[in-house]
């Protein structure tokens, strides 16, 4: 068994595991039209999600779900509001 | 810069959800102290949320309704006047909005006005937020230099998107509101693209 020397990171999840499974990963990945970014030199790449499945899921007007934390680290979905009207804001510190 | 709103609302069916953009949750939380929230007030360090919404700045501001249904897609607004001065955007005309539609008084975007208005990801700008994530999970585990080459063609890729442009900056040791922001602003501006597209109507 090879060392696990590769990570890939989908979403939150990074997963270490040999290199030429990483590298599988990718390959089939990106087979499957989505969005591959590959670093080599640091043994790691992120699998994104394809832009059309986003864009099928936007134009659909249904509101992507998201599980995010609180400043206490406690997670809010914003399924928990379901039956509530909602104001989303993305803002920054910068 | 929502609190008001919410206490105002909060009554009436409806909640306000508030997400940093931000690279930890210490860079956020001087903002949230400052505006004691009582809604959910939530930070996104990987960027989830710009992923699934395709949310290019902030601020960005959309309407559900009760059914999770979008009802008004990514628009610019603000809470307060605070930056009315430089981003010549008032607070009220949205506040004014969002309140009528609250209480009731006004219906939201018809369907097939609200996708005309928004604004889908395209391949290249999912290719960025793949560079990004990688480039995040770099800086995370503390390799500042590859996590720059990432966040870096991740700009290249969408020059619009400044969540990718403007929020790493933090990231790369660069202050997000100094020279080289107002050096990235100019050229974007003077290429004849806005840094606000708030919704026309």
């Amino acid at each position: 068994m090879a060392e696990p020397t590769f990570t890939v990171i989908e979403g939150a999840l990074a997963v270490a595991m040999p290199e030429a499974t990483g590298l599988e990963l990718v390959t089939r990945a990106e087979a499957g039209g989505c969005p591959v970014a590959l670093d080599r030199d640091e043994r790691a790449a992120y699998l994104g999600v394809a832009a059309a499945e986003r864009a099928r899921a936007l134009a659909s007007l249904e509101a992507p779900d998201f599980a995010l934390p609180d400043l206490e680290g406690r997670l809010h979905s914003l399924a928990d509001h379901r039956g509530k009207k909602v104001l989303l804001v993305a803002y920054a510190s910068w | 810069m929502w609190q008001a709103v919410y206490e105002e609302l909060e009554g009436r069916g409806f909640v306000v959800i508030t997400v940093a953009l931000d690279k930890t949750p210490e860079d956020a939380r001087p903002w949230i102290d400052a505006a004691k929230p009582t809604h959910p007030s939530l930070v996104d360090t990987q960027h989830v949320l710009a992923d699934l919404y395709n949310i290019v700045n902030v601020p960005t501001v959309l309407w559900i309704d009760e059914r999770g249904r979008i009802v008004r897609p990514n628009d610019v607004a603000f809470g307060t006047d605070t930056f009315k001065h430089i981003t010549g955007l008032e607070a009220a005309t949205h506040l004014t909005a969002l309140r009528a539609w609250v209480r009731g008084e006004r219906t939201a975007l018809p369907e097939a006005r609200a996708r005309q208005l928004q604004s889908l990801p395209t391949e290249r700008d999912q290719q960025a937020r793949a560079e990004f994530g990688l480039g995040e999970w770099l800086f995370a585990q503390g390799r500042r230099a590859a996590a720059e080459r990432h966040f870096l063609r991740a700009g290249e890729l969408a020059p619009h998107d400044f969540t990718i442009r403007r929020g790493t900056m933090p990231m790369r040791g660069i202050d997000p509101m100094g020279r080289e922001f107002r050096e990235m602003l100019g050229a974007w501006t003077k290429a004849g693209n806005p840094y606000y597209r708030p919704l026309p109507e």
